[in-house]
């Protein structure tokens, strides 16, 4: 006979971090597989932008000291489709809220931080296939690791990286506007805004003068430079070492003001 | 745990902007008891439940739910309770079983425990042939289900339930109904949110009616009822002179004052459970020469309740032109509020 009450061997034990991440990361992956918008966002958009941006800006633009555009582009794209698929980070996040899903993670005797995490963890999976996929094509319009096998593999773990500072920033975004569609646009304008004022697309030295100066401290032209280092050759110590410290701070704020926005969800 | 009760609350108080959604509201629940929470819409159930499952820190009072303090012992709080929220919270691109082994999973379990767990309980629920699909795919009542089924998934000792049976058809009410009781016999102490009296008096050991948030009337439903006399008879009539002189008439009928709206021509009139009830009432009205348009006998609704104890209906004209038949009072579909 089953009974609504289990019986003592049954009850749960107590909970430990890395098994909340981990059923909380299964979760995103398996939505992320299931919901269309996301899905797109994690295939066709960076198919698109690759081949978009390199035969629309490639005749024009031709950066010093390198032979093809997409070999420049290819960098700067890591750190675009990552911060466009992040704003899907705020929008999920919000969509929780909105259902009830943090209120009921929040029932449970689950480490606040475990949503976040979880959250950051499910999408570095996805932006590592999203970087292999742009890789992949890239390579077949012309694209080549210039500096070797090493600096390449960095490279795809720097960029995944760097998506953990915007999956942190974005949940908290998420947590802060409480509304699916204003958290996705809350997300895109200011990525945005900073990768046009950043090396992604264009050599900074291109720029007047002015927008130079912001240029040069835009954390996402550190990211782009490390990764166009990574990619290219060229000495990498600096700028990788800019990137990494851009995002431990980005992370430890992003993760920290998620959670402390989750222990107070609801008080407004 | 044994001898501290599941839910002892003294002075809860939460404030949103102007609203004060609790004004200080008492709450005692003894282990193994089901407390039934009634109020109309805005009362503030769903703050009280909010703030005793630690989603909603209170701006005063002091609670301990399952012998843990609110504020100082959160997560142990968490650890022993259930919540099943007036919206179901699941996650719609998962299946049911996905799920309710996540909730298992959070709670603690391990993979084979949860899955055991889900298993059982999708059959409990009446959810074993839909298990398999998305959540989204599920009708409101489905839904509904799989949230009461993630709600006792870690066998909480104190369960949470807000309108559980808001949106369920009449089986899975009745279903709902023997679950609970089934969980009660077995030591569960249940709070209940409702905006039905039938349903208070059906499962409740006691119930507590609130109001703008405060408590206003508290007992066992023996108790209210005897408080407030157990049947209704409601007459309409053509509005005016003629309704008062019906009131004047049947007074003598009622177990307590009769209540008139002449304006609507509504005579509400408390009556004991009397086989001559009626003879006397044709008796009455033939001897006054009087005529009504409409007749019924019905059992008290929250509606009754707030009329007895506050002297204005739940919403100001919510009484006015609801049919007169209706055992239960309509409840408009609440819309999702932004929390
Ligand atoms: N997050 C919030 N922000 C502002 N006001 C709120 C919030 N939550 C509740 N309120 C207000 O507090 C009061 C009590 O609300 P509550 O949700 O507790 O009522 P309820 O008894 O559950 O009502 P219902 O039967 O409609 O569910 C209402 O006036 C409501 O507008
Ligand atoms: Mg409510």
């Amino acid at each position: 006979m089953t009974t609504l009450v289990p019986t003592t061997a049954q009850r749960p034990h107590p909970n430990s971090f890395v098994r909340d991440v981990a059923t909380i990361t299964g979760r995103n992956l398996r939505r992320l597989a299931r919901v269309p918008t996301l899905l797109a966002f994690a295939t066709v958009q960076p198919v698109m932008l690759v081949i978009l941006f390199n035969y629309a800006f490639g005749g024009a633009i031709h950066p010093p000291g390198v032979a093809r555009y997409i070999d420049f582009l290819l960098p700067g794209l890591f750190v675009v489709t990552i911060g466009f698929g992040s704003s899907q980070t705020g929008v999920a996040m919000a969509d929780d809220l909105v259902n009830g899903m943090i209120d009921r993670f929040r029932s449970l005797p689950t480490t606040s931080s475990a949503v976040v995490v979880g959250r950051m963890a499910a999408d570095a999976v996805r932006n590592l296939f999203v970087i292999l996929l742009m890789i992949g094509v890239a390579a077949a319009i012309g694209f080549r690791f210039h500096a070797g096998t090493a600096p390449a593999i960095a490279a795809v773990i720097l960029a995944v990286g760097t998506g953990l500072a915007f999956s942190a920033l974005d949940s908290w975004l998420g947590l802060v506007v409480a509304e699916p569609e204003a958290a996705g646009l809350a997300g895109l304008f200011p990525f945005i805004l900073l990768m046009f004022t950043s090396s992604i697309l264009v050599p900074i030295s291109t720029m007047p003068g002015w927008l130079q100066a912001f240029a040069k401290v835009n954390p996402v032209t550190v990211f782009a430079d490390a990764l166009r280092a990574l990619c290219l050759g060229g000495p990498t110590g600096v700028p990788v070492f800019q990137a990494c410290a851009w995002i431990l701070a980005l992370v430890l704020l992003g993760v920290a003001g998620t959670a402390l926005r989750f222990r107070h969800v609801g008080e407004r | 745990m044994d001898d501290q009760p599941a839910i002892w609350a003294e002075g809860l108080t939460k404030r949103f902007g102007h609203v004060r959604a609790l004004d200080g509201v008492d709450l005692e629940l003894a282990t193994g008891r089901l407390l039934g929470l009634l109020g109309p819409n805005g009362a503030g159930k769903t703050t009280a439940v909010r703030i005793l499952t630690t989603l909603l820190r209170p701006d005063a009072g002091h609670a301990r739910v399952a012998g843990f303090d609110l504020r100082k012992e959160r997560d142990l709080v968490r650890r022993h309770v259930g919540l099943s929220g007036q919206f179901a919270a699941v996650d719609s691109y998962l299946s049911g079983r996905e799920n309710l082994v996540m909730v298992g999973r959070l709670t603690g379990m391990t993979r084979r425990a949860a899955h055991a767990r889900a298993d059982e309980l999708l059959g409990r629920f009446g959810l074993g042939e839909v298990a398999g699909r998305q959540a989204r795919t599920y009708s409101g009542g489905m839904r509904r289900r799989l949230d009461l089924a993630a709600s006792v998934v870690g066998a909480p000792p104190v369960l949470f339930l807000d309108e559980p049976t808001t949106g369920l058809d009449p089986h899975g009410r009745l279903e709902l109904w023997a679950q609970l009781e089934e969980l009660t016999g077995q030591g569960t102490s249940v709070l209940l949110t409702t905006q039905y009296l039938e349903e208070a008096d059906r499962l409740a050991h006691d119930i507590v009616v609130i109001d703008r948030g405060s408590v206003i009337a508290e007992g066992t439903p023996e108790q209210l009822k005897r408080q407030l006399g157990g049947d209704r008879l409601e007459l309409r009539t053509t509005p005016g002179p003629q309704a008062q002189q019906l009131a004047n008439v049947l007074a003598s009928l009622g177990s307590g004052p009769p209540m008139l709206d002449a304006a609507a021509g509504r005579l509400v009139l408390p009556v004991s459970d009397d086989p001559s009830l009626l003879p006397r009432l044709v008796a009455l009205m033939a001897d006054a020469g009087l005529s009504v348009s409409d007749l019924s006998l019905r059992r008290l609704t929250l509606d009754d309740v707030f009329l007895a104890l506050t002297g204005r209906p739940t919403t100001p004209d919510r009484s006015r032109d609801r049919g007169v038949q209706s055992d239960d009072f309509a409840v408009s579909p609440t819309t999702k509020g932004a929390r």
